[in-house]
């Protein structure tokens, strides 16, 4: 399923736009919403497309706003994590949006499509709490090993936690 | 006396029952690492699996994994089993830590180096000591204050970090931005990538003990630095490039400024051509040093001067341009070897090129509104607060309130000095962003480290993470 909801373009058609194309009139890049099992299927295919690099992947959680617009037949899930995949070659962008449901909040790793996504989901990981199996190391990134929570979780409480120094002494 | 008394009452001093080795006789060390106090002293100072253990202590399957994390390639691709080296033992291999406190790793970036003499086998980078939650203080702080927060992520070059915010914001909103904003914008970009690029060499060169190159990187950003202040009142963080356009116009005589500023620095970077690459001593240090293919750099999602240092001509600024970038002329740096020298080299000569675009902006400044003049999004000239109450009261909103974005998300990419700077921004209709994630280059970037050091020395390392030109703000957000 194919949908736009850049700025003022509607369509899904591809807009490369080429050198022409200026971000702020909305490059339109396509947005596709596979399901969790599709997820690999059809961002691999896009590899073979020719999308040659996984330039950014980053997770929402939208808990707070659950009335977000999706085109129709998908499902709003608490999480979704966004992909943003860039062809040098046709000099275009493609996002694929996948929902991650709060009660199981596992998806299949990149890695081995795209190795560059390996610190990226790491950082999904501690930030959001969303598990890539697969992945050949998925421990915290940004954030000490033993914290507890993750942060960018829209339920996790604003200096609820104090500063957590691990292991500190006390004075002597 | 009391000296005494107290030492021996105080026997009371925390005694631990693993015996202390005594540093004179090796025994005690040998035993000591069998009781645990090696581990021990791991475990106080763990940060868990982000730390690299020792091979005694990793099981094979595990080494296997971690090297393949570290060369960050999928296992059967580029891994295969003799370069992992499982056999090789402790007894070979010494762990050392460089960082997160080292003058060479740019920050507080901590690498683990797994040495075989002097020669890198493993390498990790650990990151994360300059988080300080960017990402979740974005969402607590509206449009109008988001571009304070999103300037202090990557500090060398801090407008492009507002640039990528604004841009963002600005698809959000759908307006059509004056062309004079968006002049004065790459005027300012173009500046902070050549001051960035300077204040790369200035390191570079001392982490390849140029100490003059230093001196001279740093004298010539400060000139840069000067006229930022000039124009935005801050030498860092400038929170100049706002969502609408900038935050005022240019200084009176800023062509003047600028073109000494051209003028200056660009026959000043043919003496460091030729201090640098006229110097035996560093190109032995960086041709050939940490290398790079193009498959790599693309299956490790690496951008920017390390992207092109291996021969793919990828510029968002002339592949996607954004801002008026397909209004001037300028040339895409590329190198061929993928080495610390063809990075070095394109750095140098986008600076060259930063510099003739700063010149054709000069030319081409066009008049007219610096900000764009929806009055939802801009506030009233300082002038009308005193004489117009509503205007006091929209200035008042505006500050306070900020402004509505439309429900919808973007992504949105900009071309920094270290590479693809993305914003994936998040709207629920409300003044502040539901959600908004940098993409920072340098945090995508640092994953080639691993790879670029290995099997090369010890002191390439230095000389490798120096050409990565990591900015640990942004890596760690």
């Amino acid at each position: 399923m194919t949908t736009a909801t850049d700025g003022d373009t509607t369509s899904g058609a591809p807009a490369t736009g080429g050198a022409s194309a200026r971000l702020r009139r909305g490059s339109a890049p396509e947005i596709l919403f596979p399901t969790r099992q599709q997820y690999i299927g059809v961002v691999a295919s896009l590899r073979d497309e020719g999308f040659e690099m996984c330039a950014d992947l980053c997770a929402v959680d939208y808990l707070a706003h659950p009335g977000r617009h999706l085109p129709d037949g998908v499902a709003a899930e608490r999480f979704e994590v966004v992909v943003n995949l860039l062809s040098m070659s046709q000099v275009r962008r493609v996002r694929v949006r996948v929902q991650v449901p709060a009660t199981d909040a596992v998806i299949t790793t990149l890695f081995d499509l795209y190795p560059g996504t390996e610190a990226m989901e790491r950082e999904a990981y501690d930030l959001l709490g969303i598990v890539f199996t697969g992945h050949p190391d998925m421990t915290r990134i940004l954030l000490p090993e033993d914290w507890e929570g993750h942060p960018l979780r829209k339920d996790y409480g604003v200096g609820r936690v104090p500063v957590q120094f691990k292991g500190a002494p006390g004075p002597r | 006396m009391s000296d005494t008394t107290a030492t021996d009452a105080g026997d009371s001093v925390p005694h631990t029952d693993t015996v202390l080795p005594d540093p004179v006789s090796g025994l005690a060390y040998a035993e000591a690492s069998e009781t645990g106090i090696e581990r021990g002293l791991i475990i106080e100072t763990s940060e868990g699996a982000q730390e690299l253990f020792p091979r005694k202590k990793t099981e094979p399957d595990e080494l296997r994994r971690e090297a393949g994390a570290v060369l960050r390639l999928p296992e059967g691709v580029v891994v295969n089993a003799d370069d992992i080296d499982i056999e090789q033992t402790d007894d070979e291999t010494m762990i050392i830590n460089m960082g997160p406190q080292h003058p060479s790793t740019h920050g507080v970036l901590r690498l683990m180096i797994e040495l075989d003499g002097e020669t890198v086998l493993r390498t990790k980078p650990v990151i994360g000591y300059l988080h300080t939650g960017m990402e979740k203080t974005a969402e607590e702080l509206t449009y109008v204050q988001g571009s304070t927060n999103v300037t202090r992520m990557d500090y060398l070059s801090p407008l492009h970090n507002e640039l990528v915010l604004s841009l963002a914001v600005e698809a959000l909103l759908g307006v059509e931005m004056p062309p004079r904003s968006d002049w004065i914008r790459m005027l300012l970009v173009e500046l902070n990538r050549a001051s960035s690029h300077l204040m790369w060499m200035a390191t570079n060169g001392m982490d390849h003990a140029s100490t003059s190159m230093m001196i001279y990187g740093f004298r010539e950003r400060e000139m840069i630095l000067a006229f930022f202040e000039k124009t935005t009142g801050l030498r860092m963080n400038h929170n100049f490039i706002r969502p609408g356009g900038t935050a005022a116009d240019l200084p009176d005589g800023w062509e003047d400024d600028v073109t000494v500023i051209c003028d200056t620095i660009l026959p000043r970077l043919d003496e460091y051509d030729e201090l640098l690459t006229g110097q035996p001593l560093y190109r032995q240090r960086s041709e050939g040093v940490g290398n790079l293919s193009a498959e790599e750099a693309l299956a490790l999602s690496l951008t920017g001067p390390l992207l092109r240092s291996t021969g793919v001509p990828w510029d968002l600024r002339r592949a996607m341009p954004y801002l008026r970038y397909d209004k001037v002329e300028f040339d895409v740096i590329v190198g061929t070897y993928g080495d610390n020298f063809d990075r070095y080299s394109i750095r140098l000569n986008e600076i060259r090129e930063s510099i003739r675009i700063i010149r054709q902006v000069v030319e081409k400044m066009p008049a007219g509104d610096y900000r764009v003049q929806d009055k939802k999004v801009t506030p009233p000239p300082r002038g009308r607060i005193d004489e117009s109450m509503e205007a006091l009261i929209h200035h008042f909103k505006v500050f306070t309130e900020g402004f509505r974005v439309p429900e919808g998300e973007v992504y949105v990419a900009t071309e920094s000095p270290r590479g693809e700077l993305g914003c994936y921004l998040v709207s629920d209709g409300s003044p502040k962003p539901y959600r908004m994630h940098i993409r920072g280059p340098s945090f995508v970037n640092l994953q080639a480290l691993p790879l670029m050091m290995r099997g090369g020395l010890l002191a390439d390392a230095v000389a490798a993470c120096s050409s990565v030109d990591p900015v640990m703000g942004e890596v760690d957000r």
